[in-house]
């Protein structure tokens, strides 16, 4: 048995007995291997090294060429794309969770090491490309003052933000680079000790409705069953009246949601528990069905229970959903989005998943962004580097967290170490695609934006 | 003459220092209730008493820490308690730093060997207290 390894090395004082150096398993997609839970007595750590990018980008596939739209921003999480191609970024910090053990005490400054030094902005800012040459010459401050905002949705005439504590409203027009008044609290969102605080969001297609993912307040329940309550669940939210319900629950931290193009499902990329090995637990893609449960905190890709719960709940465990899509252990998925057809062949039909990047694992993994292939509504195939050379031999120049495609064939992707919005788009455009809606007056040619000359610079270099 | 030669040997066989007597009887406790936290998180699954667990665990490796420190130097001075002592307290120690590692997993995972090293953490530390005050004795005499 593992527990009895454990502790005959311990007793050994093997003092640093870990589990580095396993080579990556197999463990992408509907079926991934899980190995035997494991853990030396320190968690296997490797703390990104933070560096300039300098004259670096990162690196997409050949046909397509990647930007900075943006620099020097205030930690940006998620992005939303306007329905006149002007792009919102959610930026901030948030969290509160008190240290609880010396443990916490001794990893906190160690993980931070990892992530921007940068303090959050709590605001929306926004990005506009007026002429369509992929430089998006504008920017300015759409709002301030909220808590740490994540998740955005745009329903007709209405911003919603979530923020940490709270699902806010805007009144938006199009056009606007400023908003008019102050949000309009429409429900609040549970926040307390907020040990994943991040508030991710999308709408519904017919716009009634709103999914709120809230992840757990806790690795695996060290903080007790009743820090959990209204955790590790996703919300639907009745923006007319606040009211919400649990539509699905069991998922430790849906960091992004996103609805599948053409349907009414909703698909999240969701965050799965640290300390049990290199290799397990999968982040994984699922679509979310309505009253479903996934598990945390009791089992893991179905019925693998997690022994450090205790008391156990046998019946949550028999009714445990194992996800549809895994992405490998410890990648820390925070970025979901659709493609669309002018994204371009062999990007045309998939999700685009941003992975932040390890901590928990002497190998690190993540620090990217990748397309998982669809084929009739269904993950198919295994993930393929989309963006990448986040983190190149040692050093970490970036962390991908939002992605967002906007319909007219680009990839928007914030990253939250070098503070700058990335923007990717086939070198030819698809297709003259028609733009889903009018672009806005000041915008003169918002249907090419990536039309740009192909002899111009394909990057624009970050101020550091 | 007979005076002196008397205070000469008082001093070789010197008493434990206050400091080193405050240390080693602050540990003990301190581990004992890591202990009885460890049982009262197992019986009760209540995971508040873990928290309790890690912290006492925590302050008496600080107090054992230096006490192993102190006994270093009992070593070159000759005295009591000697060498017996500076093995138990390096035991108890190197022991109760694996168990403070153990007590930094998450909720259940601590189990078993947070109990176990818990009881034998305790044992050992009791056992170098009692061996490190039994100095008075021999140095009160003779």
């Amino acid at each position: 048995m593992n527990r009895v390894h454990v502790f005959a090395a311990a007793t050994a004082t093997v003092l640093l007995a870990s589990c580095g150096g396993t080579p990556p398993a197999p463990e992408y997609g509907a079926n991934p291997t899980l190995p035997e839970p494991s853990r030396g007595l320190l968690p296997s750590m490797v703390i990104a090294s933070p560096g300039e990018w300098g004259d670096r980008r990162p690196v997409v596939p050949d046909g397509y060429r990647i930007t900075a739209i943006a620099t020097d921003l205030k930690i940006p999480r998620q992005t939303l794309v306007l329905p006149n191609g002007d792009i919102l970024v959610a930026e901030g910090r948030g969290g509160s969770a008190a240290k609880l053990k010396p443990k916490d005490i001794i990893a906190g400054p160690i993980k931070a090491a990892g992530n921007t030094s940068v303090k959050g902005g709590n605001r929306l800012s926004l990005l506009r490309d007026a002429d369509g040459d992929g430089t998006y010459e504008l920017q300015s401050v759409f709002a301030e003052n909220l808590n740490a905002p994540y998740g955005l949705a745009l329903v007709g005439n209405a911003l919603y933000v979530a923020n940490q504590d709270a699902l806010v409203r805007f009144d938006y027009r199009e056009g606007q680079t400023q908003a008019s008044g102050a949000p309009v609290k429409v429900a609040d969102l549970p926040s307390d000790i907020n040990h994943h605080w991040t508030k991710s969001m999308t709408a519904s297609p017919d716009g009634r409705f709103l999914y709120v993912g809230i992840g757990s307040n806790s690795n695996i329940t060290e903080r007790g069953m009743t820090a959990e309550v209204d955790r590790a669940v996703v919300w639907q939210i009745d923006p007319a009246t606040g009211m919400h319900k649990a539509y699905a629950t069991g998922l430790r931290n849906p960091t992004a949601l996103a609805i599948l193009p053409g349907t009414d499902q909703l698909w999240a990329a969701v965050n799965e528990r640290d300390e049990l090995g290199p290799n397990l637990v999968p982040d994984y893609l699922t679509s979310v069905r309505e009253g479903g449960f996934y598990g945390w905190p009791y089992s893991y890709w179905g019925q693998n229970v997690d022994p450090r719960v205790m008391p156990q709940d046998p019946e949550k465990v028999a009714s445990a959903i194992k996800p549809d899509y895994a992405l490998g252990s410890h990648v820390a998925a925070l970025g979901l989005d659709f493609s669309v057809a002018a994204m371009g062949g062999a990007f045309a039909n998939g999700a685009f998943v941003g992975e932040h990047g390890s901590w928990n694992r002497a190998e690190p993994v993540g620090y990217k962004v990748v397309f998982v292939p669809f084929r009739n509504g269904r993950p198919a195939g295994d993930p393929i580097d989309f963006v990448s050379g986040f983190n190149v031999d040692g050093t970490t120049y970036g962390r991908p967290v939002g992605v967002t495609v906007d319909p007219r064939g680009a990839l928007i992707v914030a990253d939250d170490l070098s503070n700058t919005i990335w923007r990717v788009t086939p070198e030819t455009p698809v297709t003259p695609a028609a733009p889903t809606s009018p672009p806005e007056p000041a915008a003169t040619d918002g249907a090419s934006p990536e039309a740009a000359p192909a002899g111009e610079g394909a990057s624009t270099p970050p101020v550091p | 003459m007979a005076a002196t030669s008397d205070r000469t040997r008082f001093r070789v066989v010197r008493p434990l220092h206050p400091f080193h007597a405050f240390l080693l009887a602050g540990m003990v406790p301190l581990f004992f209730g890591g202990l009885l936290c460890d049982w009262a998180y197992r019986s009760s699954q209540h995971i508040q008493w873990s928290n309790f667990a890690s912290w006492l665990i925590t302050g008496a490796m600080v107090l054992c820490g230096i006490a192993l420190v102190c006994s270093i130097f009992g070593l070159f001075r000759g005295g009591r308690p000697g060498l017996l002592h500076f093995l138990l307290l390096l035991a108890t120690f190197v022991l109760g730093f694996i168990n403070a590692l153990v007590h930094g997993q998450d909720a259940w995972a601590i189990f078993p060997e947070a109990l176990v090293l818990s009881l034998i953490v305790t044992a050992l530390a009791i056992v170098a207290t009692w061996q490190g005050f039994s100095g008075y004795r021999a140095g009160g005499v003779s």
